[in-house]
């Protein structure tokens, strides 16, 4: 036990001695967390609206008006002919156009169906796709309201039947970006520092070579693991702590669960990751080495965790791969946890596999490390 | 000059005798983009959805089938109370419940209109607002066949056209993100540690020593890099265009000028960190920690730009992957040439040579 605690204060001393690591650990993650949380937003706004007009009628003007109106949209120009639009679309000052051709008020006065050409820049499908319901919703809003003006109060609009659906928005009604992704973002930078620090450390001793030393002191394997994980440990709860003092105040998100049972889930989480750390250590001979490989897994970790991106949108057999990703399950509960207030009960299927995770990664690695060099 | 050939030789052979290093730099990059490729969409597809039906008559039964039949929405289950509901979304199950109210089609007839809740989880704020808009859709077709024989006059129609990317894939969004993420993480991340990796070996007094000069050091230790990020860059591209089906509309000469220039930057910008820190444990920090949050999120990989705050927007400009991005979207997907980029290439450029003439300024000629 004396061995291990003074492995423990070396580390630390070692830790706490590299003044331009320790900014790198704690300011950089969470200022990160401050800035980066604010960007992670999918919601459309400020579409760059532009219009051809070719009619030139009080009702085309008004139908402008109502895409000036909407908060979604910035009229940024009306362009003389069509060819001067899509240049600005190439360009990319331009995301939407839309077209009123010659005669939209007679056609529509005398009932005839009218059309509007809208031309939208797709690169971003999704985006593409929300935008075309704005101006959906806003053309229809313009229908009924011309049903009002132009045409008299028939009898036809009495005849439809109407189907309204009434959206709740459960848990976070105001549609807040930020609740969803501040928890999501704090996993990944407690498990990005404590992954790269422990898959970074015993092979920095091999490749300077005081690997050699320690190895042919009576210190056990098992305490010398501890004993170098430990203060890993230490930092990853450190910053869950200060990453969810940040959230609730800074972003107001709420913590509807335990925080007994957050605590609980991240300390056997964090074993994960450092096992893996460990591991990756374990088998490279360099820093760089290690480096390259903590990299590719937590790039892959990253993407293939829902955090950005639903998981539910993935391929059967993308989604089968997530099912091996530890970051996935942190970011849900931490997710269900603080949102929703879910308890024990509920999150018990991640914490199992997590803790199947913790003991599979770290066996692996407290096996394939040798004492021999 | 003779010298200088030397010392990138010297480069070369530490690169090419690492094997292990040389098969992770060529074998990730490939694996991340066929991954990624496939599997990161923000399309939303195949929720889990829940039904509590009060009415169960025959209008609730076709809007089920309709629902269903969808490719949005797959029923998970059929619930019987509102008690239910809270529990279900607890258990992180399903994502939303759509409540029908009791007497539906009573209502329908003698009221001319009947209500369905549609009740999401909103934790996820996305996929509860696309998921009341695709309920909406739904139920506005399902209206238009009920109402059919009335006649409406006066209507104004809509005829979009999605231009560049007419079937809405993601794929066209993500490839070019994930090729600009690989690229700049490993050119940046490999150059990072090359200078430090002396300093902590100790070989670094043996180059100071030497007649070479700091820019000589500096432009030998990339132009190794430059190569391998270049076989990296063709491979990426060429899955892209096989694989994935991305087209280039544009020049492929442009495209290909236009990664060098971008590989180019990032190395810099990895020599930068290079110079400035003082073990490879900090250059790595500050390369991974430093680059990869910021550059997946402010460069409009996966988030619109325009919809951030005003701050942000601002400093999305110093992110090098953002002008990569358009740059590739530009040229692959709308066609557009260097008359419509160039203020880009400019740009990243500038990036480039800022980056080079401060490492070269804070290489240090002396070890501490």
């Amino acid at each position: 036990m004396k061995t291990i605690g003074y492995i423990i204060q070396k580390e630390f001393r070692q830790i706490f001695r590299n003044k331009a690591m320790l900014p790198i650990i704690f300011i950089l993650p969470l200022l990160q967390l401050i800035i980066l949380s604010n960007a992670a937003t999918f919601e459309v706004k400020n579409i760059k609206f532009s219009y051809i007009d070719n009619d030139h009628t009080s009702t085309s003007r008004e139908l402008v008006q109502k895409f000036d109106a909407s908060s979604y949209f910035n009229v940024v120009t009306d362009f003389p002919s069509e060819s001067l639009a899509s240049a600005a679309m190439l360009k990319g000052e331009v995301d939407v156009i839309l077209k009123i051709s010659r005669h939209f008020e007679r056609d529509l006065l005398r009932n005839e169906p009218t059309s509007l050409g809208v031309t939208i820049n797709a690169i971003d499908g999704a985006a593409a796709g929300v935008e075309n319901v704005y101006i959906n919703r806003i053309v229809q809003s313009f229908n009924t309201q011309l049903k009002v003006d132009l045409i008299q109060p028939g009898d036809a609009t009495n005849k439809l039947k109407m189907i309204t659906s009434i959206p709740l928005f459960w848990y976070n009604q105001t549609l807040n970006y930020k609740t969803f992704m501040v928890p999501g973002i704090l996993v990944l930078l407690v498990t990005m520092i404590t992954l790269f620090l422990s898959g970074m450390n015993i092979v920095r001793e091999k490749e300077i070579g005081t690997l050699e030393q320690i190895n042919v002191t009576p210190i056990r394997k098992s305490q010398f693991i501890i004993g170098k994980l430990f203060p890993f440990w230490v930092i990853g709860m450190a910053l869950l702590t200060i990453g969810l003092l940040i959230s609730k105040l800074v972003f107001n998100v709420p913590m509807l669960g335990s925080l007994g049972l957050m605590y609980g889930y991240t300390s056997i989480y964090i074993l994960v990751v450092l096992g893996i750390g460990l591991f990756i250590s374990n088998f490279t001979d360099t820093q760089q080495q290690a480096m390259f490989i903590s990299w590719f897994f937590i790039v892959i970790f990253i993407l293939m965790s829902g955090l950005f991106t639903p998981i539910e949108s993935m391929p059967k057999w993308a989604q089968l791969i997530t099912e091996l990703n530890p970051i996935k399950y942190f970011v849900e509960v931490m997710r269900m946890v603080m949102l929703k207030g879910s308890n024990l009960n509920d999150i018990l299927p991640q914490l199992i596999k997590t803790l199947i995770f913790a003991l599979i990664m770290n066996g692996l690695a407290v096996w394939s490390y040798k004492k021999t060099a | 000059m003779k010298r200088f050939l030397g010392f990138i030789k010297k480069e070369f052979y530490h690169i090419f005798r690492d094997k292990r290093s040389l098969f992770i730099l060529f074998g990730m990059p490939i694996a991340q983009i066929l991954l990624f490729g496939f599997a990161i969409t923000n399309e939303i597809n195949n929720v889990d959805i829940a039904i509590l039906d009060h009415a169960k008559d025959a209008r609730t039964i076709e809007i089920i089938n309709k629902i269903s039949a969808s490719k949005y929405f797959s029923i998970q289950a059929y619930i019987e109370s509102e008690a239910d509901i809270e529990k279900a979304f607890q258990q992180g199950k399903i994502k939303a419940v759509l409540n029908f109210e009791k007497d539906f089609s009573q209502q329908l007839i003698k009221a001319q209109s009947a209500t369905i809740q549609v009740l999401t989880d909103a934790t996820d704020p996305n996929m509860a607002n696309t998921i009341s808009n695709y309920v909406n859709s739904i139920l506005n077709n399902y209206q238009q066949e009920l109402n059919k024989d009335v006649k409406i006059a006066g209507q104004v129609m809509l005829q979009q056209r999605m231009v560049y990317n007419p079937e809405l894939k993601g794929v066209f969004m993500f490839v070019p993100g994930v090729m600009t993420i690989v690229l700049m993480l490993v050119s940046a991340m490999m150059t990072s540690i090359s200078i430090t990796r002396e300093k902590e070996l100790g070989t670094m007094e043996i180059l100071l020593v030497s007649p070479l000069k700091p820019l000589q050091v500096i432009i030998g230790k990339v132009v190794p890099y430059i190569f391998l990020s270049i076989i990296n860059a063709v491979v990426i591209i060429v899955l892209s265009i096989f694989i994935f089906k991305m087209p280039v509309q544009g020049s492929l000469f442009l495209l290909g000028l236009e990664s060098v220039l971008f590989i180019i930057t990032s190395l810099a910008l990895g020599i930068l960190i290079s110079t400035i820190s003082a073990t490879q444990q900090t250059a790595m920090m500050v390369s991974l920690m430093g680059l990869m949050l910021p550059t997946i999120l402010l460069s409009g990989f996966i988030f619109p730009i325009a919809s951030m705050p005003l701050p942000l927007q601002v400093i999305s400009h110093i992110i090098p992957a953002k002008w990569f991005i358009i740059l590739l979207k530009g040229i692959m997907l709308k066609g557009v040439g260097i008359t419509f980029l160039w203020k880009e290439t400019l740009i990243l450029f500038g990036m480039a040579l800022f980056f080079i003439g401060v490492s070269v300024r804070k290489y240090k000629i002396r070890l501490e």
